[in-house]
């Protein structure tokens, strides 16, 4: 017999390999839900448990990214990714201008050693 | 201090017994409470900690909260490993014994239902975690001190160079990422070729999780115990088959993604 340990024989061994986010993601996440007697607002719960401490890593990072971004099949990142790069694109701008074009603040003096003082100017050698 | 009664799941009338020791939250034995050959696995747990008030309050609590959830899949996996259980979410809690039977009166159907359709099978979960190998993090604070230091070398540093040098390090990225959805993909599709049903969630956090890497693919497929070794073989077989990308197999679960009895108060993210 070959049967590696995890196989369900005949019914199977407990989950193997779960880690804490796997149990959660099901227990709170994925069981059936019946209302009991006990009400909570578990919506509640879990956009704070859920949807912040496991699914996302921060809020900031679910805003920028668009909270379901992932749901999409697995095409996942397109939309995150776009983002990125729209991000960076900007922040490229940015530090290009004001690395070819700056006049101003810190980023001259790394200007000055570069290039000769006209700033407009590309530098030639 | 009242008792209240905490429901695991719900399920056929055992052909095994239940572990004797099983215990459940808070420490309490796990039961059986037959309705109309459906029985209820529920143990008691104590008021002080689940009453509406109270609950609120402990779920908020990442320790309380841990802690319950493990022995709640504890109870679920003892049954996994008897029978085809229905789990119910985590604190589904009633008053005493006649409130779960009426509960169960009232979705025989539905329960029974559910039973009949995963009656047998269990559900695997695989995940696909892009490795961190652009070890040069936001980028910037390199930037900075290379242009510091750079005034000895002031041709590197020129906008056009800074744009090219960024550019290829996004297209490294935009490549591998490429890479990654290419690879979920692919197994996705033989994988859920090799499944009755599959389920797509979320990617896990990895402060949560405390796995390496970006979670890009977590997915459940809903496999027969009689096919989960083929399954198994097939997910083994892909794992190291590609550079920077990782395949994580965790099972068999109860089929906690397939109960199809979830949705109706399934959260809206926003």
């Amino acid at each position: 017999m070959t049967t590696p340990a995890r196989l369900p024989d005949p019914y199977g061994a407990p989950a193997a390999g779960a880690n804490l986010a796997d149990i959660l993601e099901r227990v709170l996440d994925k069981g059936i839900v019946i209302a009991g007697d006990i009400k909570i607002n578990l919506l509640d719960i879990e956009l704070l448990t859920i949807k912040l401490r496991l699914v996302v890593a921060s809020v900031d990072k679910a805003k920028e990214m668009g909270i379901d971004w992932w749901e999409d099949d697995p095409a996942l990142s397109s939309r995150a990714r776009r983002q990125e790069l729209r991000r960076e694109n900007a922040e490229l701008r940015a530090r290009l201008e004001r690395l070819e074009g700056g006049t101003h603040g810190e980023e001259q003096e790394l200007v000055e050693g570069a290039a000769p003082r006209t700033p407009r100017r590309e530098e030639s050698p | 201090m009242t008792a209240l009664r905490y429901v695991y799941a719900v399920c056929r009338p055992l052909t095994a017994p239940l572990q004797a020791e099983l215990r459940g939250v808070a420490g309490a034995p796990a039961r059986q409470l037959e309705h109309h050959g459906l029985i209820a696995v529920v143990s008691q747990v104590p008021d002080s900690d689940f009453s509406e008030e109270a609950l609120r309050t402990r779920l908020e609590d990442m320790d309380w909260l841990t802690a319950t959830a493990r022995a709640h899949q504890n109870v679920i996996d003892a049954l996994t490993g008897v029978t085809t259980p229905l789990p119910l979410r985590m604190a589904t809690v009633f008053r005493d014994d006649s409130a779960v039977r009426v509960m169960m009166e009232k979705r025989e159907d539905a329960f029974r239902h559910a039973l009949d359709r995963l009656d047998g099978r269990v559900e695997w979960g695989v995940k696909i975690f892009m490795e961190n190998t652009d070890g040069e993090g936001g980028g910037d604070g390199g930037e900075d001190t290379g242009a510091r230091t750079g005034s000895a070398a002031p041709k590197a540093m020129s906008g056009r160079d800074y744009l090219r040098q960024r550019r290829m390090r996004t297209t490294a990225r935009e490549e591998q990422w490429r890479q990654v959805e290419e690879f979920a993909r692919r197994l996705h599709e033989s994988l859920s070729a090799q499944a009755e049903d599959s389920r797509l969630h979320a990617p896990q956090n990895p402060q949560l999780s405390g796995a390496a890497g970006r979670n890009v693919l977590n997915a459940a497929y809903l496999v027969p115990r009689a096919r989960s070794e083929e399954f198994v073989t097939l997910v083994d077989r892909t794992k190291d088959d590609t550079p920077g990308i990782r395949v994580e197999l965790t099972g068999p679960w109860a089929a906690y993604s397939f109960t199809g009895l979830a949705e109706e108060s399934a959260g809206e993210p926003t």
